[in-house]
């Protein structure tokens, strides 16, 4: 089921670029979120939550969220499970995928420390034509049906990446490339020699998709050489997407969640 | 039916009353403590009371091991992560399947003669699935511990149940999960629970009628001998420190343990202490979490105990199967050999406990060495880095093997595998979870998924990846490693003929040359391998078989 409507893509939030780049090291543990997924939280916030809560999270009784301790959730996890199962005392389960849950933790854990006034807002249709557009990121990854399938798919990156991820991807691409991501660098024992991205891996046995788009499987022991590359072939958009524009691209990743 | 066969069919019966076919022998205690010198049979978790998981069989030999043929596969109906080891007694395969099914198998065809299925209690608690790793056998009675804490004793030629009791109580958190171990007339067993702030023990029941013949807990009581490492944590001090924390203080028994006749030792592996990650609500030691204990077969009584990892707030259970091995180094001394989960592997005096050695065999960083009496200097990281082994262990409980031929002691390790902690207070509930906090998989890539579960490898190398690792069991070096890519759950066995069969996540079933790790054979079954392989012989045949996914498939060489 799809977890979140489709306006809040509309009203994303977007803190400045600035921090952002200075910010590539992802969360190591609970207490460290990044900004665009507190900024996403928000925006979860104001669309499922604030009813009952309230804009100060104070509208229930015995409940202040901006307190950023939690009577049935100690650590993060307690609180994913309590976010994901409800209360007997009335909260329905609210069914997140990844990315809208790390929005929603980081929020609540920063609720009190927040200012909304600070961020800029993006739109993901304006994000749509960038990605298409200018941005050229369709030149690379494919969304449903349309775009090249060298890079990996987005069709569903919103609902599997954080806003934060997302968000150091587009200016430190290396960052935030997921290893199974990397591009590969095969020479057979023939001597020919075959480049892709790696898909799968066992001990005996490589899967990728060749720069052709063709799926092809390689036993190791055929291998002359395997090159793992841990260098991205994305650009940075730092110096070519302006902070709106790069604010846009992000509502509109975050609008991907997989649904056609 | 024609005359003649009606004819033989007399003749048959009349064998059968005059004299019990070798398939209904009993199966002694005396045959158990010499379950070496049946290798056609598997008479116990691991293989006989050494638990070394070798076979003296050797028909099948690193010159013919390529020539293994599928003979036969059962598939379990229930879906879920299937960790048992079967038992085989003159030609009868019997295994458990999820939840609490028995199930007995002509071990030549795969066909059923019977099968038993207990329903455990809808309101059981139960850490980690529904495993159950398998039984225990005396006489013609089979012995299975239930997922809500029972021990029921069922006969082996009919799947009835004959007597069933209650271990501990389900809705306080208490299990059983691994197969019990059976010692002249007794059945030993312990309990699970130690995610859910439970007071483990082992305890010994009359293997004819059930009744409680004797209880040892795992955490002592106040005034006990080891209740001066749970030190006093006054309540202002932290958050839900519970003066009496050892009454939550875990320390659960899911391995099945050893035992030395000579001795008439039984060896345990004692579970991680309550709450798992955070130490200051529970000051001390913890004894005897994270232990080995040494007890006395007749009465329960504790002989000596090792705690490889005290104070422990990495959830490193000692729940690796004790593997005794005799005249170590060849000066005469008997010992316990044990790769632990925190990544070291020790070799014990299983007589007096004595620490001989202790030699990590992963990456380590939560200690930097031991102390002349085994000690663990410990190193605790700081806040966010990662800690060496990871949560699962640089093993865990797949069970290892070690072969008088060769020398080696052979583990399922983990490599370059770390988390990070983030203890927090967890206040005890009944029946709910304590484990104070939790662990979070490191990977050198940030936002890299950590290990996983899946055909499709995304943690990659980033997050770790599996091996076994062979060891020279008198000095704890490494001999030679097996690299895999993804990481293994897989039991180990080796064989006369210096084989060495295990699996993996990747659902690989391989056959390794035990003295230089050269892979031999292999298929590809399709589904992640969570138990150990066993070998066993029908007539002159030797097979082997293996549990991948939902389906348990046998090997053999044509005849």
């Amino acid at each position: 089921m799809r977890s979140v409507p489709a306006v809040i893509a509309g009203v994303l939030i977007w803190i400045g670029l600035a921090t952002a780049a200075g910010d590539a090291q992802a969360p190591l543990h609970d207490n460290q979120y990044s900004d665009a997924d507190i900024a996403h939280g928000a925006a979860l916030y104001a669309a499922r939550c604030v009813t009952c809560h309230g804009t100060q999270g104070d509208a229930i009784g015995g409940v202040n969220l901006r307190s950023g301790t939690f009577r049935n959730a100690v650590i993060d996890r307690d609180l994913e499970r309590f976010i994901r199962a409800g209360s007997a005392a009335g909260m329905p389960a609210f069914a997140l995928d990844t990315g809208d849950m790390a929005g929603i933790v980081a929020y609540l854990r920063n609720m009190n420390a927040f200012d909304a006034a600070a961020v800029k807002t993006g739109d993901a249709a304006r994000g749509r034509a960038l990605f298409t557009g200018k941005g050229a990121c369709a030149g690379c990854h494919r969304v449903g049906a349309a775009g090249a399938i060298t890079g990996p798919n987005l069709t569903d990156i919103g609902a599997v990446r954080s806003a934060g991820s997302l968000q150091r991807s587009l200016v430190d691409p290396v960052s935030q490339m997921m290893p199974i991501n990397r591009p590969v660098r095969l020479v057979r024992q023939d001597g020919t020699v075959v480049s892709g991205r790696r898909l799968n891996e066992d001990t005996y046995s490589l899967q990728v998709i060749d720069e052709g788009g063709s799926l092809r499987s390689f036993l190791k022991s055929d291998l002359r050489e395997y090159t793992v590359s841990t260098t991205s072939p994305m650009p940075s958009y730092r110096n070519t997407l302006s902070g709106d524009e790069l604010a846009d691209v992000l509502a509109y990743l975050l609008s991907l969640k997989g649904q056609l | 039916m024609s005359g003649n066969l009606r004819l033989v069919a007399s003749a048959v019966a009349a064998l059968m009353c005059a004299s019990p076919l070798r398939a209904q022998a009993q199966v002694t205690s005396q045959r158990l403590a010499a379950a070496a010198s049946e290798p056609q049979n598997w008479l116990t978790y691991s293989g006989g009371y050494k638990s070394e998981r070798y076979s003296s069989l050797d028909q099948i030999t690193p010159a013919n091991v390529k020539n293994l043929k599928l003979q036969w596969v059962y598939q379990s109906p229930v879906a879920g992560n299937w960790q048992t080891t079967p038992l085989v007694v003159d030609g009868v395969m019997y295994l458990t399947q999820r939840l609490n099914d028995v199930v007995a198998l002509d071990a030549t065809t795969g066909r059923a003669f019977w099968m038993y299925r207990y329903t455990p209690a809808q309101d059981r608690i139960v850490c980690c699935g529904a495993n159950n790793r398998g039984l225990a056998i005396l006489g013609n009675t089979l012995f299975m511990g239930t997922l809500d804490a029972q021990l029921i004793a069922i006969d082996a030629r009919t799947g009835r149940p004959i007597w069933k009791t209650e271990v501990a109580t389900t809705r306080d958190g208490y299990s059983i999960t691994h197969a019990p171990l059976v010692v002249k007339d007794k059945v030993i067993v312990g309990v699970g629970g130690g995610e859910y702030g439970i007071r483990g023990f082992i305890a010994a029941y009359d293997a004819a009628t059930g009744k409680e013949a004797w209880r040892f807990y795992t955490i002592p009581a106040p005034g006990e001998p080891g209740s001066e490492t749970w030190e006093a944590c006054p309540k202002a001090a932290t958050a839900f420190c519970d003066p009496e924390a050892w009454k939550h203080g875990g320390g659960s028994i899911w391995m099945t343990g050893s035992y030395d006749p000579q001795l008439n030792l039984t060896y345990w592996g004692v579970g991680n202490v309550g709450p798992d990650y955070n130490g200051a609500q529970r000051p001390g030691d913890n004894l005897y979490t994270d232990s080995v204990v040494a007890l006395d077969a007749d009465t329960g009584k504790l002989k000596w105990h090792y705690q490889f990892t005290p104070h422990d707030v990495y959830d490193y259970d000692a729940v690796q199967v004790p593997v005794l091995i005799d005249n170590w180094n060849r000066n005469g001394i008997n010992v316990i050999a044990w790769a632990n989960r925190n990544g070291n592997f020790y070799v014990i005096d299983r007589a007096t406990g004595r620490f001989f050695l202790g030699e990590p065999f992963v990456k380590v960083n939560w200690m930097s060495g031991f102390d002349e009496r085994g000690r663990p200097m410990q190193t605790p990281q700081p806040a966010g880095q990662p800690t060496y082994p990871g949560n699962q262990g640089g093993t865990n409980w797949y069970s290892p093997s070690f072969s008088p031929r060769t020398g080696l002691f052979y583990i399922s390790a983990w490599e370059d595998y770390a988390s990070i902690y983030s203890p927090a207070p967890s206040e005890y509930k009944v029946g709910s979870n304590f484990v104070g906090g939790g662990p979070q998989n490191f990977s050198a890539v940030p936002g890299a998924p950590g290990l996983g579960r899946s055909p499709i490898n995304t943690w990659t190398e980033a997050a770790g990846h599996g091996a076994v690792i062979a060891l020279d069991a008198g000095s704890g070096r490494e001999k030679w490693k097996f690299k895999m890519t993804d990481v293994t759950d897989s039991g180990i066995l080796t064989t006369a003929s210096d084989l060495l069969f295990t699996g993996g996540r990747e659902g690989f079933f391989q056959a390794l040359d035990a003295r230089t790790g050269a892979l031999l054979w292999k298929t590809n079954l399709g589904a992640a391998i969570n138990s150990g392989p066993i070998t066993y012989r029908i007539g002159s045949r030797q097979y082997v078989s293996i549990v991948s996914g939902l389906s348990l498939f046998v090997f053999a060489l044509d005849e």
